[in-house]
């Protein structure tokens, strides 16, 4: 399913308001629940409490219990049940507290959402979102802390989306809810409280495009997620030097934005990817050995001549 | 629910709150217990309340991070550790067990160093959220944040207990009322109960798991219910009873101590304090329900049973006053200790050393 931006004539700005990034993704699922009623919401503490980090607070009021599901601790439960539930038609959209919790799940994610639709023929669709945060730097010691989004981009038949800012946040859950795949959206448990103009009503954004933050004919900085912030602030610095470095957002991970990475790449020739997670087989080593593969002889080329 | 219709089943234990209550002097005799013992008992009770509220009240003037209130459940911690034989048996605690803690010996200077994360914090040198008991010598597991995930653990633990023909030694492993809805509980129950493993499941049922409601985690009328399926017995005994709570968890200790295989115990009691510091508890409960349970206090029914059983007010005092003093050296003491260094931070990712023969490493 391909989606479009709201059509918009030519130089008109879409009216914004100034949110958190938490009530970004609150404001996607509102609207996607007043479009669709097969989208339902569940998980822990996600009703009256609205989540851990408060994106779905209000949405019991709005929407009732039979939308807005509090689930007892069961991660493969709420994994599974919402795999059952997509495979019939509907679309939820669940949460486990942190990305940490995924281990416990990683069956119903990996052999069943991902890979029911190849199994049968195509037959099937699991149109599902699957939302957790990650990231440390809140003092929440290892087993709320972690990066995994390696684990996910491993598996073939899953999306994975990590937004950095309150509009791509609303912009890439609306989406997501509208994708007929099985989506990982990871948040950054850092990234709630920061704050951006945000367009008001309906916003989409397709998945798998990246977004230019900065541009710059210096350096290309990769990156994603929370990293983005200090990306502009690096690049930032590196302006009173007198280097422009250009900030890519990746946004989706999967599918991949290659066209945008290889194109400031042929403008720039140096690359530097920065990004919250062990290095060793990270996400990262992925976007450098595409550069290499499908960049590298042109750079050198360009470089040499 | 209200707190005085305690739900029960039946071929329940019968539930003795009130009984409990009525009755003076004599009952502690019953049960094995001296009068200093139920002394002692309450000594740790008001030592949890006292830490736990320095905890709270630290966090909010910003000298610590993090905290995860006690209160309400004194009674049940403390009296289902009394059963516990330290240096023998093994114990799995949860995130909330602070005062299982200190029946197995832990301080108030141990506490403040793991809630302050200081480099001298003994059970993970700063690396953990509070509560993350871990002592070796004490036999306790270290233990895991995500709910539920050390039942299995505790089951390996028996195993090995057996293995090793440690065959009076059982394996107490703690958890909230929500910790038995994940799958782990139940695969490590039935593993437990197939194999005969001394296995005590002691779960202490507050009503509520962060938000989420005791009737909304479990369609059973009690967590004691659950044991059935695995054909072990199941007691509940009134959690904000000191002496009820050893008493039913001794129950289920005696059954696995005596090789017939793991039991569980529920003890249902209350949390005052909102989950952790980082919660906002007016989003799904009542003052006046705080408050209904609060009418029951361990604490308080710990010393009207003492002064009952011939303490005297002032013996009570000595005990508060000293516990105080502990407490603020403790805090003081702690909080003067270094931070864990930077460079400390990548330690420990894996086993470094050469083994000795002896499985030590160098
Ligand atoms: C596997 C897992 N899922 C979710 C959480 C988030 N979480 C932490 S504590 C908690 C509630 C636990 O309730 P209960 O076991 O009854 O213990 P209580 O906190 O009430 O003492 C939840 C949902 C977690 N830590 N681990």
């Amino acid at each position: 399913m391909s989606v479009q931006p709201a059509v918009r004539a030519e130089g008109e700005k879409p009216a914004t308001r100034e949110m958190f990034y938490a009530e970004a993704l609150g404001d996607a699922l509102r609207l996607e629940m007043r479009r669709d009623p097969n989208v339902l919401v569940f998980g822990e503490d996600i009703a009256q409490h609205g989540g851990a980090f408060g994106v779905t607070k209000g949405l019991l009021d709005e929407f009732g219990p039979k939308r807005i599901r509090n689930t007892p601790i069961s991660e493969i439960g709420i994994v599974g049940a919402a795999v059952g539930a997509a495979l019939t038609g509907l679309r939820p959209v669940v949460e486990l507290m942190y990305v940490d919790f995924a281990g416990l799940a990683m069956d119903q994610v990996v052999n069943q959402a991902a890979q029911n639709r190849f199994m049968f023929g195509g037959q099937a669709r699991v149109p599902m979102v699957l939302r957790t945060q990650g990231g440390s730097g809140r003092g929440n010691a290892a087993q709320h802390s972690k990066s995994l989004e390696a684990w996910f981009a491993h598996v073939a038949g899953l999306k994975l989306v990590m937004p950095a800012t309150p509009a791509d946040a609303k912009g890439l859950l609306a989406s997501a809810i509208r994708d007929d795949n099985p989506v990982i959206f990871l948040e950054h448990k850092l990234l709630y409280r920061t704050k951006g103009d945000v367009p008001v009503g309906e916003h989409l954004l397709p998945l798998g495009t990246a977004d230019v933050k900065r541009q710059g004919r210096d350096l290309t900085i990769v990156t994603w997620s929370r990293e983005v912030v200090f990306a502009l602030e690096a690049a930032d610095n590196l302006a009173a030097e007198g280097i422009e470095a250009e900030v890519l957002d990746l946004r989706t991970l999967v599918p991949l934005d290659k066209e945008t990475i290889l194109a400031s790449i042929r403008k720039t020739h140096r690359a530097l990817v920065v990004h919250e997670a062990i290095k060793r087989a990270g996400y990262g080593a992925e976007i450098v050995s595409l550069i290499v593969e499908e960049a590298f002889d042109r750079a050198a080329k360009e470089l040499a001549s | 629910m209200t707190p005085m219709a305690v739900r029960t089943r039946e071929g329940s234990t019968p539930d003795n709150a009130n009984e409990v209550a009525r009755s003076s002097g004599p009952r502690h005799d019953a049960l094995g217990l001296s009068l200093d013992d139920v002394k002692r008992m309450y000594r740790l009770m008001l030592m949890t309340r006292l830490v736990s509220e320095r905890i709270l009240q630290l966090n909010r003037m910003g000298r610590t991070p993090f905290g995860a209130g006690t209160d309400g459940h004194e009674a049940a911690q403390i009296g289902a550790a009394w059963c516990i034989r330290p240096g023998k048996d093994w114990t799995v605690p949860y995130y909330r067990d602070m005062g299982v803690s200190f029946v197995l010996g832990f301080t108030a200077l141990d506490e403040f160093r793991a809630v302050l994360g200081k480099a001298t914090d003994t059970n993970s040198a700063g690396r953990a959220m509070l509560n993350m008991f871990s002592s070796p010598e004490r036999r306790v597991l270290s233990r895991s944040v995500l709910v539920g995930t050390e039942f299995p653990h505790a089951v390996g633990l028996a195993l090995a207990l057996r293995n090793r023909k440690e065959d009076k030694c059982v394996v107490f492993a703690f958890g909230g009322e929500a910790s038995t809805s994940p799958g782990d509980f139940h695969e490590a129950a039935n593993f437990a109960s197939i194999h005969k493993l001394p296995v005590v499941f002691v779960i202490e049922n507050n009503l509520l798991a962060i938000s989420t409601r005791f009737e909304k985690q479990m369609a059973v009328a009690n967590v004691a219910d659950r044991a059935a399926a695995y054909a072990m017995p199941g007691h509940i005994a009134d959690g904000m009873d000191v002496l009820d709570s050893y008493e039913k968890t001794r129950l289920a200790a005696d059954h696995a101590r005596a090789g017939k295989g793991p039991a569980l115990v529920e003890l249902k009691c209350y949390r005052y304090q909102p989950h952790t510091s980082d919660d906002d508890d007016s989003r799904y409960r009542t003052k006046q329900e705080v408050e209904e349970w609060k009418a029951r206090d361990p604490v308080k029914r710990g010393r009207e049973y003492l002064l009952g059983a011939g303490a005297s007010e002032p013996d009570l005092e000595a005990i508060r006053v000293e516990l105080a003093n502990e407490i603020e050296k403790a805090i003081a003491q702690a909080e003067s200790e270094p931070d864990p260094r930077p460079e400390d931070a990548l330690t420990h990712v894996y086993a470094e050393g050469t083994p000795r023969p002896d499985g030590t490493r160098a």
